[in-house]
């Protein structure tokens, strides 16, 4: 028998073995006869042996003791014997085993065999499994070898020379000439291994590139020399002449074109020919096509070749081939910062291929078309998008999610359509969205005022008909609980009304609260939501009244301290009931409650907010009580003084402060932060109020108000601060106060006071008052405190 | 490229070539992801895949997945005409290749592939010049009666 046919026949014994368990037995057994038969002398099957033992390694076992077998097998004189023991020197050697080293004798004494085979083996396995010291050694021999030898030698000495300047790029310097010279070869083999070499020394050395920058004209030659030819049997590939060639010489001109006007110049000819030429209906073609499409992109072409390029992409795009297509997209996104109109043009096409079947094409066109958003196409691309979100895969779902919120939150065309868009959303894929995304739809809402009407429609049909999307239902809720009056009146220009009696609403909030559905948080909304619809409601109180009072029994702990203070309203606190539970202020992004990621979380410090909001923290004691009048007096209602005292809780006329609620005792809230006027003058009257205040820096609004019976026009004001303070001023809401109280202007200025020097401004008002001009400055010493 | 792996649609491995050194439990865990990414790939999928910071391009022949490892700034398109290339010289060596023959004869595959890739990048264009130099190295397996130190060149001429 002979021995091959035994590796034959072990293969197919292996292969019959039914189970797991019987491949193992058979697989030792043979591992085990293997291992005796290395053991013994020279007996003409070592190679076999060997073989065997690398297809047992193939199917995953252990095969560490044939290692010295390799090493002897490859200083053998006989040639299947070296073949054998070089495979498997690949398969089981690497730089990290020790017995590597002891191979590196042979290698080069074979790579001055007399035999060319010979000589390849040596050349294959130093370049698949090379180490440093290995390369180091034997660097100079292969440097020789690619002088002075045939080229089936050369070629394969040019890629184990590529291999050695990758292990060590020191080394790179050696090869340096001999590669500039392998490039007059008219053999393509070699050509190839020369353009690899030539491309792995620049990419690792910039005085190289410098140095290679000078034979670009060389390299357009022999492309031309490829593009122009005629019909060569031996590399012809679907038409194209050598195409693997062609690719690695356009890869190569891409890296010494790169940042060079001249090299740049030297090949915009070329790409331009090979652009036009190169037949395209097969993937070798294409292939290079894309190549050339990379390299006029990454040089400096001009602009004629980049729409050339540009225009293949988009021709790419409509290929049947999918492959094709997946490439032009990764491309085109590449580009698509740099040359974006030029991309714009192919937007329809990716779009459309955002419906293709294939997954990887999908998450491509996803990619592009997000980037492509602008302005001016916001609306169309966003019909395509959602349409898109609705069937596409899960994996995708949360990134269309984010990408189509960023290209809301940039592009809105109007808050409405704003609105629309994130409760589509909302509806389509709502468990795939952000957390944040609750409190910045609710940011959104309360700043469009004219459509909470609208809003509060929509949401309530959409909570009655499905509760199962949490993000929509902690909106839903929160809308309800705040502008549930707007939904019981029953008309709305914008949407078409709903008739709803109170119970309706209130059956809707409960059966969220009830609902094994609703997440806590999800719940803790609707309670709150119930609790707000007891001022906006007039039938049903009672029925508030009780669930409240349910709740304050609930396990969860979140829900009862909510449902025991709601309670607690009612009963003690019934007077004040209605001021707490008012219409909520249009929420600034920047407050720490809106950043807070648990939504919940953040509402309820907004609404503990309001509550303490008429805390006065007094900076100097001396006449806080008359300034005290003054800040609250802004409707005139008399402050009934018992409920004074509460309120300074600073050294002079402090009592307990008690609880939260204590504080409010008597008083009567407005939802104004107290404001200091710093400006008083023909009716115009500006405020200051402190928005926030930390160590280094504060957050004031200026307001202005007019009590005239004419509009003031073109107000406009400046502001001056000590050296050291930052002054930013943000965009006034407007330039026009409306006549009689009608309106107000309002700006904010961020203060940044690094080096905590007292602050201090200077504000200079200007305005046109009936026909006239005026202009005042005011000094402004000290600032009221914040708000809470 | 930084691998080359061939396995059936099973996910048994027929070829495994690494161009880079990479520890054995690394090398198993590259196999395992490649063989259940690319099996779990729909008919008519794109042949491009996404694998940590590698582009993976994967083609079926047959009941035989081929599937190589790409840098970033490698070409796709032409990894692809490249495993057609290594696919048509496993055919006119073996004549009609089919899984089988690659799995009896696993190491002339090897040996196919050592003449035509070479430290993961192609080192031979011609496909007959690939072919011939596996025939002649063929022969001189055969040779065993060739004292050593014979000049073979005069026996087998190089192309």
């Amino acid at each position: 028998m002979s021995p091959s046919v035994r590796l034959q026949e072990m293969i197919r014994v292996i292969r019959g073995a039914r189970t797991q368990g019987e491949e193992r037995g058979v697989i030792q057994r043979e591992c085990a006869a293997i291992r005796a038969q290395f053991r013994q002398a020279d007996n003409g099957t070592r190679s076999h042996n060997l073989a065997k033992l690398l297809y047992v390694h193939m199917l995953g076992y252990p095969a560490h003791f044939g290692q010295m077998e390799c090493v002897r097998l490859i200083a053998s004189p006989r040639y299947n014997e070296k073949r054998v023991g070089y495979l498997g020197a690949m398969m089981l050697l690497d730089e990290k085993q020790d017995a590597s080293l002891l191979i590196t004798n042979s290698i080069k004494n074979d790579l001055s065999h007399n035999s060319q085979y010979v000589q390849s083996l040596a050349l294959c396995t130093l370049a698949c499994m090379g180490s440093a010291e290995m390369c180091r050694d034997l660097a100079p021999e292969i440097d020789r070898l690619l002088r002075a030898s045939n080229s089936y030698i050369k070629k394969k000495a040019a890629l184990c020379a590529v291999h050695i300047v990758r292990k060590v790029p020191d080394l790179g310097e050696l090869f340096t000439p001999a590669a500039r010279s392998l490039l007059c070869e008219k053999n393509h083999g070699v050509l190839h291994g020369a353009v690899v070499l030539i491309t792995e020394l620049c990419e690792r050395n910039p005085d190289t590139l410098e140095q290679f920058r000078k034979v670009v004209p060389e390299l357009v030659q022999i492309m031309k020399g490829l593009v122009m030819s005629g019909y060569s049997p031996e590399h012809n590939v679907a038409g194209i002449s050598d195409p693997f060639l062609q690719v690695r010489i356009l890869r190569l001109l891409r890296i010494l074109g790169r940042n060079n006007d001249t090299a740049s110049d030297a090949m915009n000819d070329l790409l331009a020919q090979v652009a036009t030429n190169t037949d395209s209906s097969k993937t070798a073609g294409s292939a290079v096509l894309y190549e050339t499409v990379l390299t006029v992109m990454d040089i400096k072409s001009e602009s004629g070749l980049r729409v050339l390029a540009v225009n293949i992409l988009g021709r790419f795009l409509l290929n049947n081939d999918r492959n094709i297509r997946y490439i032009s997209m990764t491309s085109l996104q590449k580009i698509v910062q740099t040359d974006h109109n030029a991309v714009q043009r192919h937007r329809g096409t990716i779009v459309d291929c955002l419906k293709d079947q294939d997954a990887s094409v999908k998450r491509r066109a996803l990619e592009l078309s997000l980037a492509l958003v602008s302005a001016v196409n916001i609306r169309s691309l966003m019909k395509e998008l959602l349409l898109f979100l609705s069937s596409c895969p899960p994996e995708l779902r949360a990134h269309t999610t984010s990408g189509i919120f960023n290209a809301a939150e940039r592009y809105a065309p109007s808050q409405r359509w704003h609105i629309d868009t994130i409760l589509h959303v909302l509806t389509t894929a709502g468990g795939d969205v952000r957390d944040e995304t609750v409190p910045n739809l609710i940011q959104l809402i309360t700043t469009a005022t004219e459509l909470h009407c609208y809003t509060v429609h929509k949401l309530y049909r959409a909570l009655i008909t499905d509760i199962s999307v949490q993000s929509l239902v902690q909106v839903a809720c929160w809308c309800i609980g705040e502008y549930g009056d707007l939904l019981l009146r029953g008309e709305c220009e914008e949407t078409e009304p709903v008739q709803v009696t109170e119970d309706d609403v209130l059956d809707a909030l409960e059966t969220v609260l009830q609902s094994h559905m609703s997440s806590p948080a999800t719940r803790g909304f609707a309670l709150t939501a119930t609790m707000k619809l007891s001022t906006r409601i007039t039938h049903n109180v009672d029925r508030i009244r009780s669930i409240v009072s349910i709740y304050g029994s609930c396990i969860d702990v979140e829900l009862q301290q909510r449902a025991v203070e709601y309670n607690a309203l009612f009963k003690k606190y019934d007077h004040m009931r209605a001021a707490v539970l008012e219409r909520m202020p249009v929420i600034d992004k920047s407050s720490p409650g809106h950043t807070n990621g648990e939504s919940a979380g953040g509402i309820k410090e907004l609404e503990q907010t309001k509550l303490t909001q008429e805390v006065v923290l007094p900076k100097d004691p001396g006449n806080q009580v008359c300034d005290l009048l003054d800040l609250l007096g802004g409707s005139g209602e008399p402050v009934p003084s018992s409920g004074l005292s509460h309120t300074v809780p600073g050294p002079a006329t402090s009592t307990s402060g008690g609880d939260l609620l204590d504080l409010l005792g008597g008083l009567d809230v407005s939802p104004a932060p107290p404001s200091v006027k710093v400006y008083e003058k023909n009716g115009v009257t500006l405020k200051l109020q402190t928005d926030s205040q930390t160590d280094t820096g504060m957050t004031i609004t200026l307001t202005a108000t007019n009590s005239t019976d004419g509009d003031i026009t073109s107000l406009t004001l400046q502001a001056a601060v000590p050296k050291s303070v930052q002054l930013q001023m943000k965009a006034p809401s407007g330039d026009v106060i409306p006549a009689r109280g009608l309106g107000l202007v309002t700006q904010t200025v961020l203060l940044n006071n690094p080096n905590k020097v007292s602050l201090k401004m200077r504000v200079r008002v200007c305005y046109s008052s009936q026909g006239a001009v005026c202009q005042d400055t005011v000094q402004i010493d000290s600032f009221p405190s914040p708000a809470w | 490229m930084r691998f080359l792996l061939l396995f059936s649609r099973q996910g048994k491995l027929r070829l495994q070539k690494w161009f880079t050194p990479i520890p054995e439990r690394e090398k198993k865990k590259i196999v395992r992801d490649m063989t259940t990414m690319v099996l779990a790939r729909k008919p008519r999928s794109c042949n491009f895949l996404h694998w940590k910071d590698l582009k993976i391009v994967y083609k079926r022949y047959a009941s035989l997945y081929f599937c190589c490892g790409l840098d970033a700034e490698e070409n796709e398109l032409i990894a692809l005409e490249m495993l057609h290339r290594y696919v048509e010289l496993l055919d006119k060596y073996f004549g009609n290749v089919c899984e089988l023959d690659i799995i009896f004869n696993f190491e002339k595959a090897y040996f196919i592939l050592d003449e035509f890739l070479l430290g993961g990048e192609i080192q031979e264009t011609s496909k007959q010049v690939v072919s011939r130099a596996i025939e002649a190295s063929d022969m001189l397996q055969e040779v065993r009666c060739c004292p050593v130190g014979t000049d073979l060149r005069s026996v087998f001429p190089s192309s």
